[in-house]
């Protein structure tokens, strides 16, 4: 069983990233589940999104979850949630931020001696897609920490997905995913 | 035909409530009248853009309230034809006038119930208070533990309520949040398949039936209301329970995919077994199999149909249990809890009976963890060990504050 939890604020597309993550992974003849804590969330609101993936059918409904990635797709959340809530000593992360590693562990001691990858998802999102919508490029660093698919393969699967939206949002996108393949430290 | 088909993957990762707006669209229901609420709204959103989008030949009707919602699909099934729309929680408590009028006058309708608990205090997730509010509205209840089983049942539904023995709405549950916006691979149908299943409407008694006139919606008073409602509850207790069997078996035979009355999953040899509804039925099997590596004799019974209520099969299914759980997500507000009623009357009437606790949890969409399940299936199995209930009948799990129990 594969886990991750998604730190996002609403409008920010983490539970359209984690379906999408979803959808792909469920092509390759896995089973996934992909959910989220609403509440009565307004835009701009810390939330939380998940995703398990597994061999066999997740019949597990719980959520509560000790995951084995933390995606935090919004830059201030290190600082003004928990990210590391129940994490196990495996658990990685992939964080936002304009920051080095060792810049964002200075300022929040919590990540001391986690194993961190850092992407500025924003930045990403702003130059290519013209928009701060941070979760495709999160999905591009996650193939790339993970290599749990080609990149080639993912980005295909993600235009099928992301169909429904204009073609020039659609390549803005793939740009997005590449770029943060290739940028994530 | 008009309208134009879906090329649908075989596993498509779908919501319980996109699942839901599929099957209406699959099923091509006729007129959905329909209101908004959290978190049921998207299985009507779904069904308008599908419309709005040429996959489907219907009327949506926008109205002014739930109460306004259930009204419009009473007259539109009236008039003859196939209808459906969805609600959760308050929704439903405006809708329960109607709910009485579309099932005491005998009408096919299918409704979407997307389970969420009821104010005050305010809280859009998902409980069972609002499934139980509707509990003897003479409607046939199913129960959906995942987004396949919402897809299914609609199906389902469709057969049982319309057919002419039966002419009886239907509902479909499913658990706020945790099926409803909850993705998971879903096996779909082909469109063709789908509304071959359903099959296309058959008017019974319809209004737009010009040569053949009929009334709707009488007054009765003494002399025939009685008679009326015993032969609505005379056909819930002989005639859908059969109906229900044969449609699942056809269900299976077109898709593989079985479903029973009572779900029992490793009961057989089981000593100690948890009895639910909605996704805790699927967490529960998962921590059932994790017992019996530790040696316990762990099962798991899921309701899958609530309403006729299969009294027969929930005897034959806990006969040879030691100890059972009972889990109620809604607050009885000053009884032992609804299910845990009529559990315990279907097994005080049988010659024997498993020991029986009850458990309230999960109100206001409070997770219910596997720890906890855990726990719960520890203490059956020291129940089952004592041969008595060791604790008190009614305990709660996951709330806050002192340990609550009672009786």
């Amino acid at each position: 069983m594969l886990e991750i939890r998604w730190h996002s604020r609403a409008g920010q597309g983490a539970v359209t990233g984690a379906k999408g993550l979803a959808d792909v992974i469920s092509t390759t003849g896995k089973h996934v589940q992909a959910f989220a804590f609403y509440g009565s969330a307004k835009r701009g609101a810390a939330m939380t999104a998940y995703n398990r993936v597994d061999d066999k059918v997740i019949m597990n409904h719980e959520k509560y979850m000790e995951p084995d990635y933390i995606f935090v797709i919004d830059p201030a959340l290190v600082f003004t949630s928990d990210v590391t809530i129940n994490h196990k000593n495996t658990t990685k992360y992939i964080i936002t931020t304009h920051l080095s590693k060792e810049e964002l562990i200075k300022a929040q001691p919590k990540l001391e001696g986690k194993e961190i990858y850092t992407v500025d998802c924003i930045t990403i999102a702003n130059e290519t897609i013209g928009r701060p919508i941070p979760n495709t490029p999160m999905l591009g660093a996650f193939m790339k920490v993970s290599g749990m698919y080609d990149i080639e393969f993912f980005k295909e699967s993600m235009k099928r997905i992301l169909a429904k939206l204009p073609p020039k949002i659609v390549d803005a996108n793939m740009i997005a995913i590449q770029r943060a393949f290739d940028e994530v430290k | 035909m008009a309208f134009d088909k879906m090329e649908l993957k075989d596993i498509e990762v779908w919501d319980g409530n996109f699942a839901a707006a599929q099957a209406l669209r699959q099923a091509q229901v006729d007129v959905v009248a329909a209101y908004p609420i959290t978190p049921s709204t998207p299985i009507v959103e779904g069904y308008a853009k599908f419309k709005s989008d040429n996959y489907v030949e219907g009327e949506f009707v926008m109205v002014e309230s739930e109460h306004a919602a259930m009204s419009g699909c009473i007259g539109a099934a009236a008039a003859g034809g196939r209808v459906a729309t969805a609600t959760s929680s308050q929704g439903l408590a405006l809708m329960v006038e109607t709910l009485y009028q579309a099932s005491g006058m005998r009408l096919p309708i299918v409704l979407n119930i997307v389970n969420r608990a009821l104010a005050a205090p305010l809280n859009v997730n998902g409980d069972h208070s609002d499934m139980y509010l509707c509990r003897d509205s003479g409607w046939i209840q199913f129960d959906a533990f995942s987004p396949q089983g919402a897809y299914d049942l609609n199906f389902i539904a469709f057969k049982v309520s319309e057919d002419h023995d039966i002419r009886l709405p239907a509902i479909v549950n499913q658990d706020g949040f945790m099926t409803s916006h909850t993705a998971q691979g879903v096996h779909t149908l082909a469109d063709d398949d789908a509304f071959g299943f359903v099959g296309t409407f058959k008017p019974m008694n319809d209004m737009l039936d010009f040569e053949h006139p009929v009334t709707h919606g009488v007054q009765t008073e003494e002399d025939w209301h009685f008679e009326h409602k015993a032969r609505q509850h005379s056909d819930l207790m002989l005639k859908v329970s059969p109906k229900i069997d044969e449609v699942f078996a056809d269900f299976e035979k077109l898709t593989g995919r079985k479903y029973s009355q009572v779900e029992c999953y490793d009961i057989d040899d089981a000593d100690v077994a948890v009895f639910c509804l909605g996704t805790s039925v699927e967490t529960a099997r998962e921590v059932a199999g994790e017992m019996r590596t530790k040696g316990i004799k762990a099962g798991v019974i899921g309701l899958r149909v609530i309403r006729p209520f299969p009294f027969e099969q929930v005897q034959e299914a806990l006969k040879n249990i030691k100890a059972v759980a009972i889990l109620d997500r809604s607050s009885p507000n000053g009884a032992p809890g609804a299910m845990f009623n009529e559990v315990c009357a279907a097994m005080y009437s049988h010659e024997s009976s498993p020991l029986i606790s009850g458990y309230v949890y999960g109100l206001g969409g409070r997770d219910l963890t596997k720890a906890h399940l855990v726990d719960l299936y520890n203490e059956l199995q020291t129940n089952a060990d004592a041969g008595k209930v060791t604790t008190q009948l009614q305990q709660f799990i996951g709330v806050r504050g002192p340990k609550l129990s009672f009786l």
